[in-house]
């Protein structure tokens, strides 16, 4: 039954989404295809640049996988582990907030986990980049997009829609 | 828009409660729109809430993955996808450099992010192992330092 192992392996990712699931990147990868091998490298880079390139907020990424490893089924599987257990926990938790806010121990996991989230999506990125087949030219469309990205005040897209355009001239 | 157009939210409680959704794991804009959503029409609302922050492009992701299964292994979509890859790769190492730029006490705090990517991406160590390996020990510096503080 691979929809009940894709709900249940993407239930335990939601717990350790700190950063959502941009963070989660990496280990959605090391789940999806060097344990189950579900994907390969490659089809997973190509679910991420789709999910980038579609409106709507990036949990999506998780959609597509559980779609292209077990059809409707599947994404709905995904996408429900993904969001369910941590919305039902926070339905409980939202009224007692006021009494945990602002507590030492709560801002030091705030604090502690913050490294980590920049951890985390610097190395999902890492693996984006080893994986997505890139010569010279896609490397030197990275170091371009990171500094138009911190320089300018453009919206992502264009630099997603200039990507796609330069891939598609068979440039990258 | 829930606090400039529709007054339904106070910026402060907007920022506080983000405050919440931000600190436990989970999508951000799931996790808020249960808030709000319990808010203003309690259990009913935090069901409908998040369904409609999320329907709407599920089903626009779900299209273009049906497109994907069609077109995806046309050596044009191949290409553009490599493309769009590139660019959305450039986008998560900006997003991590503004990250790693927000974070305060860097000379305590760096380090762990140079841990996190060692074990994640070098030894893809399985994700929940160092979470809980980083958070003790990120968490442990936190709490001296906020001590000190």
């Amino acid at each position: 039954m691979i929809v009940v192992q894709l709900f249940l392996e993407f239930t335990l990712l939601s717990f350790i989404a700190f950063g959502g699931a941009t963070a989660l990147l990496p280990e959605m990868h090391r789940v999806v295809v060097d344990q189950h091998h579900w994907l390969d490298a490659t089809t997973f880079t190509h679910l991420y640049a789709i999910a980038q390139a579609a409106p709507g907020p990036n949990v999506l990424v998780v959609t597509l996988i559980g779609w292209e490893i077990a059809g409707l089924a599947g994404a709905l599987a995904t996408t429900l582990a993904m969001c369910l257990p941590m919305s039902v926990l926070i339905y409980l938790l939202i009224d007692r907030w006021d009494s945990f806010a602002g507590r030492r121990w709560q801002q030091a996991v705030s604090l502690g986990v913050a490294p980590l989230a920049v951890g985390l999506v610097f190395s999902g990125a890492t693996l984006i980049a080893r994986s997505a087949g890139l010569g010279w030219a896609g490397v030197v469309l990275i170091a371009v997009v990171v500094l138009g990205n911190l320089k300018t005040a453009w919206h992502p897209l264009w630099f997603i829609a200039g990507g796609a355009l330069l891939g598609g001239l068979g440039l990258i | 828009m829930l606090v400039e157009q529709r007054g339904w939210l106070s910026a402060e409680e907007f920022n506080a409660q983000l405050g919440l959704c931000q600190f436990l794991p989970g999508p951000n804009v799931v996790n808020l729109s249960i808030v709000v959503g319990k808010r203003f029409h309690g259990w009913r609302g935090a069901i409908v809430a998040p369904l409609g922050m999320l329907l709407a492009p599920m089903l626009v992701v779900l299209l273009l993955g049906m497109a994907y299964d069609r077109w995806g292994q046309l050596p044009l979509a191949q290409d553009m996808l490599r493309g769009v890859a590139a660019a959305g790769c450039g986008l998560l190492f900006a997003m991590a450099w503004r990250m790693g730029a927000a974070l305060r006490d860097k000379l305590f705090f760096l380090p762990f992010t140079g841990l996190t990517v060692l074990a994640i991406a070098w030894l893809r160590w399985p994700m929940p192992a160092v979470m809980l390996g980083g958070l003790a020990a990120a968490g442990a510096v936190a709490w001296w330092r906020l001590g000190r503080a």
